[in-house]
């Protein structure tokens, strides 16, 4: 028997509560088959999940560290792993490796600073765990603003908790939007860049972005007509990983890879790496 | 240092092999050299090199990494990894050892992967210094001598004998084991082979290679090389460069349903395939233009910004013997080198 660690061998989980989020989109709770939480993590950082004979995945971890009970990951239904876990029913044995990569800076160069999160579609899910720590930690941080926006009322991550708490906290400032007009829905329509743009923010703050690419491209021309710069933008890439270590060889751009130098990057930092993600 | 006659070569295998594995290069009934398990009667290969590099040894084209055992919502998992055992490996080249030293870096940072470390610390490795080097070696480019090879024990050839020198104390213990097979020797025949040695090196077509284009810091200078696309063109996307590279070291992870469970294992990947890098959220790599271009990118590049300037190829000449479109590693670095770097 060899008594060595093993990154690749995972941990049992057992998911203990499943919540349908939006019609493609499940948050399930994760902890051990002990009843505790997996492992800690800092925000931002990711854990390889699996299902044995299925597969396994990387996912970002979308409950804030400082919840000391569960994890929770916020999963889209995608590919072979995510639909067998939307398929998934409360009891049912996973297993989970990590935390993997590097996370956001959020008790050093956060620390201080009014903070402006940027969230379209599913990339609420890695800025959640984010934006709870900061949340938590309230008096390490200034002004807290989010604009969040995604196709419909129904595609909204988080509804309940962005209205029910985040948009009660005194301050902070939730901006939502959806990309069309819709029944039941008194709030901003229209795409994430342009809600950016017409909320004109100053560049007093810095910006952490996730969604789609286009959403990225867009919102960063925005930003920078704003007259933000590059050293005060943040983001959180995606490519495909199986070792989560930087060992398997598929999720390097440039020399970088992304499982473990990243997947948060600075915008001045991905400036040094070839545009390929 | 020791020595022993060719004639009674089989002798001193029969020794080693009495106290662990023993492989080496021989010929298979295709005529190519492939390492095999030495019993009576298995007769080392004279060919300069194997098809296939020895990185099977510590990273295996597939392993098994754990086993899994599922009933309704639960599930076990069971970890297969045992403690291994001794195994020697004679007739490694020099460009194949310093190849475990490229994937040392990978596998041993941390965290240490564990298959491979067992395997690397059980495996004594026996190399032999290079008679006759040939028009597909370009080892010196990267540092490397054919006529001094690592490894546990070094062992050079004269016309008629064999001298084994240990460089390490597992070298030396698996010498102290062939006593009666072997006798003393001084070094007057070595010094004689290594410099007959030198004397090819630097007559080889490849031997005024440089890397000097190349290296850490070169990312933004190359990635939008204009020469990328002509040299990619023919590329038929085959992996067969990354399977027979001793450097190459990518891997996917995989789970098998055996019937009665799973098994979760790892095997050889190249970044020359399609589904390398593609995801349900999209293809960072879309042509065979980016696979390629990661490929040598890594190696003359990626891989040296991230390991103190070392180089992922050791000039075996392997991907340009196999290439069914004849493209290699050195018609790249002269491309886009330029013509001085030939």
């Amino acid at each position: 028997m060899n008594n060595r660690e093993e990154t690749l061998i995972p941990k049992l989980g057992v998911i203990t509560d499943i919540r349908i989020d939006t019609p493609d989109i499940k948050t399930f709770r994760v902890v051990t088959p002990d009843g505790v939480k997996p492992f800690t993590h800092r925000p931002g950082q990711c854990a390889m999940l699996s299902v044995p004979g299925v597969g396994e995945a990387m996912f970002s971890i979308t409950s804030s560290p400082t919840n000391e009970e569960y994890m929770e990951f916020s999963i889209k239904k995608c590919g072979c792993v995510t639909e067998w876990l939307h398929q998934a029913e409360p009891g049912q044995q996973i297993t989970i490796r990590g935390p993997y990569g590097k996370p956001f800076p959020v008790d050093d160069e956060f620390a201080g600073k009014n903070l402006l999160f940027i969230a379209g579609g599913v990339g609420l899910a890695p800025l959640r765990s984010v934006i709870n720590y900061c949340r938590h930690y309230r008096d390490r941080y200034g002004k807290i603003d989010i604009v969040y926006g995604s196709r419909s009322k129904d595609d909204l991550l988080d509804y309940k908790e962005i209205i029910d708490e985040w948009a009660n906290d005194n301050d902070v400032n939730v901006h939502l939007t959806i990309d069309r007009e819709q029944d039941g829905w008194d709030g901003h329509v229209g795409f994430v860049p342009n809600y950016v743009k017409e909320l004109g923010f100053d560049t007093d703050k810095t910006a952490i972005l996730c969604g789609p690419p286009i959403m990225i491209k867009f919102t960063l021309e925005g930003l920078y007509a704003l007259g933000f710069e590059k050293e005060q933008i943040y983001t959180t890439l995606e490519m495909r990983m199986k070792c989560g270590v930087g060992k398997c060889g598929r999720c390097n751009v440039g020399s970088k890879y992304i499982c473990k130098d990243g997947p948060v990057f600075r915008f001045d930092e991905l400036d040094e790496l070839p545009d390929e993600y | 240092m020791r020595k022993c006659s060719l004639d009674t070569i089989n002798h001193v295998f029969a020794e080693i092999a009495a106290g662990s594995a023993l492989y080496l290069p021989a010929d298979g009934t295709d005529g190519k050299a492939v390492y095999t398990r030495w019993q009576e009667g298995v007769e080392w290969s004279r060919a300069l090199n194997t098809v296939r590099s020895p990185k099977d040894f510590f990273f295996p084209q597939t392993e098994n990494l754990m086993e899994f055992k599922t009933s309704g919502k639960n599930i076990e998992i069971i970890d297969t990894r045992d403690e291994g055992e001794d195994f020697v490996i004679f007739g490694v080249r020099a460009c194949d050892v310093k190849s475990f030293d490229i994937l040392d870096r990978v596998f041993l940072k941390e965290p240490i992967d564990s298959y491979y470390a067992s395997k690397r610390e059980h495996g004594i490795i026996i190399s032999v210094a290079c008679s006759r080097p040939s028009e597909t070696c370009f080892c010196k480019t990267f540092g490397i001598n054919p006529a001094e090879p690592a490894g546990d024990i070094s062992v050079w050839q004269s016309e008629n004998e064999l001298f084994w020198q240990a460089n390490t104390e597992k070298g030396e213990a698996v010498l102290n084991r062939l006593t009666s097979v072997t006798e003393e020797a001084d070094d007057s025949a070595v010094v004689a082979e290594k410099e007959k040695i030198g004397k090819i090196m630097d007559k080889l077509p490849l031997a005024g290679l440089k890397t000097d284009a190349f290296g850490a810091g070169k990312t933004m200078d190359l990635f939008e090389s204009p020469y990328w696309d002509s040299l990619s063109e023919a590329c038929l996307g085959c992996g067969t460069c990354t399977f027979v590279c001793p450097t190459c070291q990518c891997y996917d992870i995989k789970d098998f349903d055996t019937g009665s469970g799973v098994v979760r294992f790892r095997c050889w990947d190249s970044c020359m395939y399609s589904d390398f890098t593609r995801m349900s959220a999209g293809q960072p790599r879309l042509t065979q233009r980016e696979r390629f271009r990661q490929r040598f990118m890594h190696k003359l590049v990626y891989y040296p910004e991230n390991n103190d300037g070392m180089f992922s190829c050791v000039g075996c000449g392997r991907c340009l013997a196999k290439c069914p479109i004849s493209m290699n590693i050195v018609k790249v670095m002269k491309t886009i080198g330029g013509k001085e770097h030939e």
